[in-house]
């Protein structure tokens, strides 16, 4: 995606990229691992996206009819691991790698070896966990939450697990050092914290809930391992440990880590949206500091995923009330967004699209967000398809549309060439219907009561599930136009893109050529109020 | 309460097209939270239509203030683009609103919270254990106590193109062999641990769902306002067979419970006693078995007088009688070829510990081994029976086994 001619450098021809696969290996620019990144993302988006359809095919009908009920464990498990730490979090180190530094006005990342080797960890780390499909016990099957005494069980391939989130986990922490530590020391003059780019603030914040608690995921996976091969009883009753205790640990990590997948979503929709209204960012203080609460929230909401476990009455209604509390920063952002739309002057390119998209159906994942926190009604949505399906629309038509909108948005600038509109269109139509008739019915199965992770169901089940895999399916296909188009631009072919290329775009990425030469900003540019008033306001740019 | 709103309908349109499976939920609603049969169930439901209510206004709102942008604010249409970009008042005002509005959903979810907490005073108390893949319970200072497990129509039809029409299997995968009886009108409570792995307890019909974990004892109540059948399942992943340990309570008016119960205590715990309502036929009852008391202690060693040894039973009766306790208890894991799925799960087809000394292989049905669970509540006939089958099938040379044999490997 990113290779460009760099004619423009021709003082500096030695800083062009290495020849060949070598240049892909070697590389620190910025740009090339933004890519690499993204095309990781991808395609394991694409191996994630065929065992959902394992699963779905398996739950099209009541009765097993392709798989064991062990295998299809396994699928739920990979699927998750593999859609979490393989899909959206390296998309958005990807998307991080391109535009952080053209955001902000600098040359690339500050650590770029640091950031050569964060990449190049995860194809080994999901070799390692890919690897136990292939071994006689089968792949982790114990659900991606890893509750022992149940992961305890699992055969050869279990220290494949915990090495490969291991190995993820260095590499999040390293692409977060690098976001956080380029966007403090590294701004263009001018470029104050509270003028940057939204996405910018949010990746920032996400960097912070990163370092703080990848480490706490290692250190409980660390502990599982010892249990299983060193004699120790950190999780296991019987030995004088805890299993529970595994459980607030691993929620520790796991209730920030949801919004490590959602705030860089937030802020690319912040960013997309002024841009296709016309119009300013509305309330650009109050979503920084929405996000920030977001993020202080996030430490102190993780038991809400285990109502059921049995805490005290006190626990309990302390982790209900701060998990409603969430709603109110998070309600702040969709107001604001509509309140950017409010006598904008709209226009509905793919990226748009998708950006209100996010806005609707994120916004549905969080009512039914809402419905979860409360405590005795969690007691009956817990562990069935209605969390499934509340997390799949925070993550899918969420996290995942604002990766899509993302990539729209900046793929002129990446290849200099616009992608198909017609054929963006279709994409979106295609995927947002589908998205629904997936995830939709499964607020009803759950409701009726059908549980999580099961590879077979009661007959009175079977028409939502039916649906729900027409819908799977769908929407998997559909991301083939998007594969396709993207295809295009960055093979030079389509309409080449001028250097501002949204009529109502701002930034700092609009300055520079499309396309984007490998090398940007060698020399910091100057800030001016052009370019920050669509965040803020020309009022405030001074 | 059966509120449907627009989308559901399209939803019921096309679920009629797709035309199968219109039974009826077994939670009695096919959209919603079922409303239940206790207090709590009714207070939870009421809790849940609330919140959604409260969704759904904030949703047309907010929604109708972003779609009518949508359509009104386009370039296309001349729209020309307003410059106001901040209002603290504003901010102020979206940020306080939700915030009265939520403390309006606390204060409700609260007191209900409190009340579910409340477990004392309990008429009955029943320790349920949860086990891959069936649950125990447990009468407490009654002296009953059984396993339920998944009912053996629906474990054959479940397996992997076992080529059953599981439409013809009556409540498919929500069956099983002994359900938990209750009394109905009694505050009763749920001691709830498990032996192996977390599982969870849930009734949908009674708002109760608890985890079960080893090491910890969870307690929870109900108080059932009408008699019937109520089914759930285990809700918390707990390996392979996780779908397949389904809940069944037979809820019955107290002077029926009273006698239900007098009659397991009169059968001492004998496990082969179906409940008088069982929904399930008994999968694993041996009919020539009833010549002898089959008394089976759960936890403790047989009584004496279950030593039946010098009856004797001719090997096609064992092995005729075995088939059909391994097909409902042993296939899942060690397949109908006995073939196993190793390496968890190992072959039973020319084992070394199946060809050799017989009370070798009696101890570990009895006790268990790693993943194995163990099945001390299979009577001693169904245990000579199985073990018997496994001696002389797929080529194992092993011997035949007498209940008089588990009787004493038993002691």
């Amino acid at each position: 995606m990113a290779h460009t001619d760099h004619a423009h450098h021709d003082d500096h021809a030695h800083h062009g990229p290495a020849p060949g696969i070598m240049r892909w290996i070697k590389t620190t620019n910025h740009k090339d691992l933004g890519t690499l990144y993204l095309v990781f993302a991808f395609t394991m988006f694409f191996i994630g996206g065929l065992m959902s359809l394992v699963i779905r095919a398996e739950l099209f009908h009541p009765g097993l009819q392709f798989v064991r009920p062990e295998f299809f464990n396994s699928m739920t498990t990979l699927h998750a691991l593999v859609m979490i730490f393989g899909g959206v979090m390296p998309a958005f180190t990807g998307l991080a790698n391109w535009m952080v530094p053209m955001q902000i006005g600098c040359s690339d990342l500050a650590l770029p070896r640091v950031n050569n080797w964060g990449f190049w960890l995860l194809p080994f780390a999901f070799c390692l966990l890919l690897s136990t499909l292939f071994m006689p016990s089968g792949g982790p099957a114990g659900g991606w939450t890893m509750y022992p005494p149940l992961v305890l069980q699992m055969g050869e391939g279990f220290p494949f697990l915990i090495f490969a989130i291991h190995l993820m986990g260095i590499s999040s922490i390293t692409g977060a050092i690098n976001v956080a530590v380029t966007i403090l020391n590294m701004r263009a003059p001018g470029m104050t914290l509270l003028k940057m780019p939204l996405f910018c603030w949010t990746w920032l914040i996400t960097a912070y809930l990163l370092i703080a608690t990848m480490p706490v995921l290692a250190g409980a996976v660390t502990m599982l391992l010892t249990d299983r091969y060193f004699g120790t009883s950190f999780f296991t009753a019987s030995g004088g440990g805890d299993p529970v205790l595994f459980q607030h640990v691993f929620w520790f990590f796991g209730h920030p880590e949801v919004y490590i997948l959602i705030l860089p979503a937030f802020g690319i929709v912040s960013t997309i949206i002024p841009t296709f209204a016309r119009k300013t960012l509305f309330g650009y203080d109050s979503m920084v500091y929405a996000t920030a609460s977001i993020a202080f929230l996030s430490f102190i909401v993780w038991a809400h995923h285990m109502f059921t476990v049995g805490m005290p009455l006190a626990g309990e209604l302390f982790f209900m009330f701060s998990t409603m509390l969430i709603a109110v920063p998070t309600g702040v952002k969709v107001f604001n967004w509509v309140a950017t739309m409010w006598r904008g002057s709209m226009s509905f390119e793919t990226p748009m699209l998708f950006a209100v998209a996010f806005v609707f159906l994120f916004t549905i994942g969080g009512f039914s967000g809402l419905m979860l926190a409360m405590a005795p009604v969690d007691f009956q949505y817990h562990d069935t398809y209605f969390v499934v399906a509340h997390f799949h629309y925070v993550l899918v038509p969420g996290a995942v549309f604002s990766i899509l909108a993302g990539v729209y948005y900046w793929i002129p600038k990446w290849t200099g060439r616009m992608y198909n509109e017609f054929w963006g269109k279709t994409h979106f139509w295609l995927s947002a219907i589908f998205i629904n008739v997936t995830f939709f019915p499964q607020h009803f199965l759950g409701l009726a009561g059908m549980q999580r992770r099961v590879p077979d169901y009661a007959v009175q089940f079977t028409d939502f599930n039916e649906i729900s895999t027409i819908g799977a399916f769908g929407f998997f296909l559909a991301q083939f136009i998007f594969i396709f188009n993207m295809i295009k631009c960055m093979s030079k072919k389509g309409v080449p893109a001028t250097d501002r290329v949204w009529e109502g775009a701002h930034g700092l990425e609009w300055t520079v050529p499309s396309p984007a030469p490998y090398h940007t900003f060698e020399v910091p540019p100057y800030v001016g109020d052009d370019e920050t008033q669509s965040l803020h306001g020309a009022a405030k740019a001074h | 309460m059966q509120k449907m709103l627009g989308w559901a309908r399209v939803g019921a349109l096309v679920s009629c097209l797709f035309g199968s499976g219109s039974a009826l939920a077994y939670t009695g609603a096919k959209w919603n939270l079922p409303e239940g049969v206790t207090e709590m169930s009714h207070e939870v439901h009421h809790l849940h239509m609330f919140v959604f209510w409260i969704c759904v206004v904030i949703g047309i709102v907010v929604f109708g203030a972003m779609f009518y942008s949508v359509f009104a604010h386009r370039k296309s249409k001349g729209a020309v683009a307003a410059s106001f970009h901040e209002s603290t008042l504003v901010e102020i005002i979206w940020t306080a609103i939700p915030f009265v509005i939520l403390i309006g959903m606390a204060i409700p979810a609260a007191a209900t919270l409190v009340k579910m907490d409340d477990t004392h005073n309990a008429d009955i108390n029943i320790k349920i254990t949860g086990y891959q893949w069936k649950w125990q319970y447990e009468y407490l200072g009654e002296d009953v106590s059984y396993f339920s497990t998944l009912a053996a129509e629906s474990n054959r039809a479940r397996q992997l193109n076992s080529g059953i029409d599981v439409y013809t299997v009556p409540n498919y995968l929500v069956d099983v062999d002994h359900p938990l009886v209750l009394p109905v009108g009694k505050k009763i409570r749920f001691l709830i641990t498990s032996n192996d792995v977390i599982h969870a307890w849930w009734v949908p019909a009674f708002a109760v769902k608890k985890d079960a974990i080893p090491g910890y004892i969870n307690e929870v109540w109900t108080k059932i306002d009408e008699p019937g059948t109520f089914r759930g399942v285990c809700a918390e992943l707990c390996g392979r067979d996780h779908g397949f340990m389904p809940i069944v309570v037979k809820a019955l008016p107290e002077d029926e419970f009273k006698a239900w119960l007098a009659e397991q205590k009169s059968k001492g715990t004998e496990v082969a006693s179906a409940a008088p309502v069982a929904a399930a036929p008994v999968p694993a009852a041996v009919a020539v078995a009833a010549a002898a008391p089959a008394a089976t202690e759960v936890a403790a060693a047989a009584p004496a007088a279950a030593a039946p040894a010098a009856a004797g039973k001719s090997k096609d009766e064992l092995l005729a009688a075995g088939e059909k306790v391994y097909k409902t208890n042993c296939i899942a894991c060690h397949q109908a070829g006995g073939t196993g799925m190793p390496p968890t799960f190992p072959p039973l087809a020319g084992s070394k510990v199946v060809n050799g000394p017989k009370d070798a292989v009696i101890q570990q049905v009895l006790h268990g081994k790693n993943m194995m669970p163990p099945f001390p509540q299979l009577s001693n006939d169904d245990i000579a029976a199985v073990t018997s089958y496994v001696h002389s099938s797929w080529g194992n040379k092993g011997e035949i086994v007498q209940a008089g044999d588990v009787a004493a490997a038993r002691k």
